[in-house]
């Protein structure tokens, strides 16, 4: 098995990381950028960075994902990327002719103290930047959090650099989405459809990176919030940020520019946050929760109640990001189950606090560290002294689930050997519903398989 | 964006058979100009995948932590025992090691793995900004190698320092620093290196067998299913084998000189570079005509086998197009060649690294019209293909998505492929992907190449 490097004994590291839980900030850009039309994602550094991204993300999603280089040399290393950045934005829009560039830097271009503001300002000042068109961008160097960082940091970069508050008050809310995939966010505004609430969701990868085969190769696909939509986010009544680490950010940067209020919400994975999330749009958009909704509420907690002795008291292994993380083992805790061990690569107290928070009042036995040192490798050893009945995180967890022959559901990012993610959601309560259904079907399948003859059944 | 223009300043790099036209006079070896949408990757890349199937070595990417993330088993280069190089290890530099240098951070990383794992020989791959904050990494590798008695080699894969061939050139510096500290005790006269084979599903596998049969002892597989040991022994060989030209031509040079080993260039893929590979080593070693006997013996065994299988495939897809995109030139001679035995013809080739030699020879081989494109971009790729009225693209995993958008077939022939696609077999293999692909029904469900059904 290849995973028999896995030593059972937990010992303290000085620095090592080994199967990494996390990745590197701006990968995390290129994927908010991608959620904006028009948009072409540009990474500040070397050219390997922005081919491994799009090679990640295109894996991922099984999308053609477009993205620009400064492509530092020597060079620019020495003397700063400065000309790099200026000559790219030039060719950028007179040949693939985006609306919006939205450029990211990398630890390169930081450790060598390129100013991205300053670089665009000049940008501007030379008429490099055509009428009507825009350069963003967001400091992402890569040696501080992680990926989920650089979705925030992108995110913020795109609420402070587009919105514009022009005085009159616009009917609309603001949905700042935090790390989700395409098909999350077009659940978020099927819920918002039938809430009768109007939204502008950012950024929204939705009909960008789930695009239908359509004989062309379409580089800018129809989806994506617009700037027009973005530039009227400082007018909308209220922000609602999904995921207090990723989305946030984006929504206090528009609070401070255009005294938009907010308040911060989990991803609406799970019975419980999408509670919160029906149940806050109903009150700050003052609309009734409509039946259809309702309903869709019931049929999930009437499989968790048909479920429920197929689901108590399983243990479950899990990693992954903070904002899917926290509404995730709520749910499970909501399922009866039980989350054993909990691992994020991504830093931050405010993120521990909160499951600290969670795990205190609901499952304080529970393993969970995240940051650094706290990989898959560390997960790995917990399951092996505690082993569980379930996994659930992003592709690398196949490994363990093979080596501890456990059941293991994909989630998360990156996810690069099966579909459905883009298609099919997790967040509302159908979304939770398919949860559950995959949950089910992963540990009961276990079941059959290793039934004794006399304890087989056909009626589960 | 309707219309499709080339890049400009990318002309030079872009050039059309035709008779009559300029002589030929591509622009390559240059690095990509800021701003495009390249499909090329990094100096640490080339290294990565070079070494990477060195299995019972330690692989530490010394860095922030994306560089060993995006490297983590994303090559399908098989091993038959450890498989100590499908881990990733990582100093994951923070901004305190940033400021302070990550020496300590690196030292006790590569005690406390060489002490875990006693692996025989550790790799450490400096990242971007390694080179900029000045870590002396050399001197960490002393110090640790003269600790802990292993080859402790540091791979200078710094990303911006020039193009992915600078990668392969670092990581065939640190193996040039391993070979010749074995002993070639009991090596047979009649031997070879296989250089630039990485096992990719199972191929050297397949390839050293063929050599085998003829009696010829294979010392060294660089690097598909690597082991230290090998690598340590291979100046005992008296033929280095060369295939992927990019990545370890520049190694077999070093050892011809360093060790007076001669080289050869080969490839494996399709029949007639295939047979070619196996007739070329037999030619090298003239006075044992029984090694020339067994080539001929196992090439006719083969293609017996092979060629009726083929005809099927060469029925369907007679006349039909491809387009290549790959990473090394030499790989796209075989390419061409291998889809002429099938009935297809070649109406774009181009790669990310090939050299003013290979380009040259590319014109010499393509039909008229054909299109020769150095360091591509999705939007030039779109625009041939469609104009060109591709069936098939060949590349990697960028490329995939954009071919069955516009309706074409697709092959994989870079790292993630899950079949061997070297040697006799591999042909075979070769065939039925291409013709599973051009001939899917899912074709007629979708609007083709931009016109609508």
């Amino acid at each position: 098995m290849l995973l028999r490097h896995t030593s059972k004994e937990v010992k303290e590291r000085e620095g090592l990381t080994i199967n990494p839980a996390k990745t590197c900030q701006p990968i995390g850009a290129m994927y908010a950028a991608l959620g904006i039309h028009g948009c072409l994602p540009h990474s500040h550094g070397s050219q390997g960075c922005c081919s491994y991204h799009r090679s990640t993300l295109t894996r991922h999603y099984k999308e053609p994902v477009m993205a620009a280089t400064s492509s530092f040399t020597e060079g620019a290393s020495v003397f700063g990327g400065q000309a790099n950045l200026l000559a790219a934005i030039e060719t950028i829009f007179s040949v693939y002719e985006p609306d919006i560039i939205a450029v990211h830097s990398t630890c390169l271009s930081e450790t060598i103290g390129d100013d991205l503001q300053q670089i665009t300002r000049k940008a501007r000042d030379d008429g490099k930047i055509p009428e009507g068109k825009h350069v963003i961008f967001a400091s992402t160097p890569s040696f501080i959090g992680s990926h989920v960082t650089g979705y925030s940091n992108m995110l913020t970069g795109i609420a402070e650099q587009f919105a514009v508050s022009t005085g009159v008050k616009k009917n609309q809310i603001n949905i700042v989405a935090g790390w989700m995939e395409p098909s999350d966010m077009r659940e978020i505004k099927l819920l918002s459809k039938k809430l009768c609430v109007k939204i502008v969701l950012f950024p929204d990868t939705s009909d960008v990176l789930d695009a239908p085969q359509s004989g062309k190769h379409v580089f800018y696909p129809k989806g994506g919030t617009t700037v027009a939509e973005l530039q009227s986010t400082g007018d909308s009544i209220y922000s609602l940020a999904l995921g207090p680490i990723s989305a946030e950010p984006a929504a206090i940067a528009l609070e401070k520019k255009c005294k938009v209020s907010f308040e911060t919400l989990d991803i609406p994975i799970g019975l419980t946050a999408t509670d919160r999330f029906i149940m806050t749009m109903s009150e700050v958009a003052n609309v009734n929760v409509p039946d259809e909704i309702t309903e869709e509420r019931g049929r999930l907690v009437d499989v968790m109640a048909d479920m429920e002795q197929y689901l108590y008291g399983k243990k479950v292994a899990l990693f992954g990001d903070p904002d899917q993380l926290l509404p995730l083992t709520e749910f499970l805790l909501d399922l009866n189950m039980k989350p054993t061990h909990i691992v994020s690569g991504t830093p931050g107290q405010r993120f521990e606090k909160q499951m600290r928070q969670l795990l205190d009042e609901r499952s304080p036995e529970t393993n969970f560290r995240n940051g650094l040192q706290a990989d898959m490798f560390l997960l790995h050893q917990w399951m092996k002294n505690d082993p569980v009945d379930l996994l659930i995180g992003n592709t690398y967890g196949k490994y363990m689930a093979r080596d501890e022959d456990v059941p293991f559901i994909r989630f998360g990012f990156p996810i690069l050997d099966r579909i459905g993610h883009s298609y099919f959601p997790n967040v509302g309560y159908s979304g939770s519903l398919r949860l559950v259904e995959k949950i089910l079907s992963a540990i009961m399948d276990r079941q059959d398989r290793d039934a004794l003859e006399e304890k087989f059944e056909l009626v589960m | 964006m309707e219309k499709i223009t080339i890049l400009e300043g990318r002309q030079k790099q872009i050039f059309e058979k035709k008779t009559g036209a300029e002589q030929l006079d591509i622009s390559c070896d240059t690095s990509s100009l800021s701003g495009s949408v390249s499909q090329r990757a990094c100096v640490f890349c080339g290294s990565r995948v070079v070494l990477y199937p060195v299995a019972d070595a330690l692989h530490l990417v010394h860095g922030p932590i994306g560089c060993a993330a995006y490297t983590w088993d994303i090559r399908g280069a098989v091993s038959s025992g450890p498989e100590l190089h499908r881990l990733s290890f990582s100093t994951d530099l923070q901004e305190m090691d940033v400021i302070y240098g990550g020496e300590k951070k690196l030292y006790h990383s590569l005690i406390e793995l060489i002490e875990q794992y006693k692996p025989k020989a550790a790799f450490i791959y400096s990242t971007c900004i390694v080179g900029l904050i000045g870590d002396d990494i050399e001197a960490v590798c002393r110090k640790v190698a003269k600790e802990t008695g292993i080859p402790v080699l540091p791979v200078h894969s710094e990303g911006f320092k020039g193009t992915k061939k600078d990668g392969y050139k670092a990581a065939c510096h640190a193996l040039m620093k391993l070979i010749g500290t074995g002993s070639t005790e009991g090596i047979s006269k009649y031997s070879i290196n296989i250089l630039g084979e990485f096992n990719l599903a199972g191929e050297a596998w397949i390839i050293r067998k063929y050599y085998e049969k003829m009696g010829i002892e294979v010392v060294s597989t660089l690097t598909g299913d690597g082991r230290i040991d090998a690598v340590r022994r291979a100046h005992g060989a008296s033929l280095n084998v060369v295939q992927c030209s990019g990545s370890m031509t520049w190694l077999a040079k070093e050892m011809e000189q360093k060790y007076g080993i001669p080289y050869i260039r080969v490839s494996y893929f399709g029949i007639e570079d295939m047979s070619k590979s196996l007739y070329d080593v037999a030619k090298h070693f003239a006075e044992r005509p029984d090694i020339m006997e067994a080539a001929k013996q196992v090439v006719s065994e083969e293609v017996k086998e092979l060629y009726p299988s083929l005809q099927k495939f060469k029925k369907a897809l007679t006349g039909k197009k491809a387009a290549i995109y790959v990473g090394g030139a030499f790989k796209t001679f075989s390419l061409i060649k291998a889809l002429r035995s099938i009935g297809m013809s070649v109406v774009l080739a181009g790669s990310q690294t090939g050299n003013k030699d290979d380009y040259a020879r590319l014109k010499e081989m393509c039909d008229e019209g054909t299109v020769i494109v150095d360091d591509s971009n999705p939007v030039e790729l779109s625009k041939f293909i469609l104009e060109k009225e591709a069936d098939l693209l060949i590349g990697g995993v960028k490329e995939r998505p954009i071919a069955f958008k516009l309706g074409i077939g697709f092959c994989d022939h870079n790292h993630e492929r899950k079949i061997p696609l070297a040697g006799f077999v591999g042909m075979y293999n070769f065939a039925l992907e291409v013709y599973q692909s051009v001939m899917s029904p899912v074709w007629q469900f979708a609007p083709r190449k931009g016109v609508k059904i």
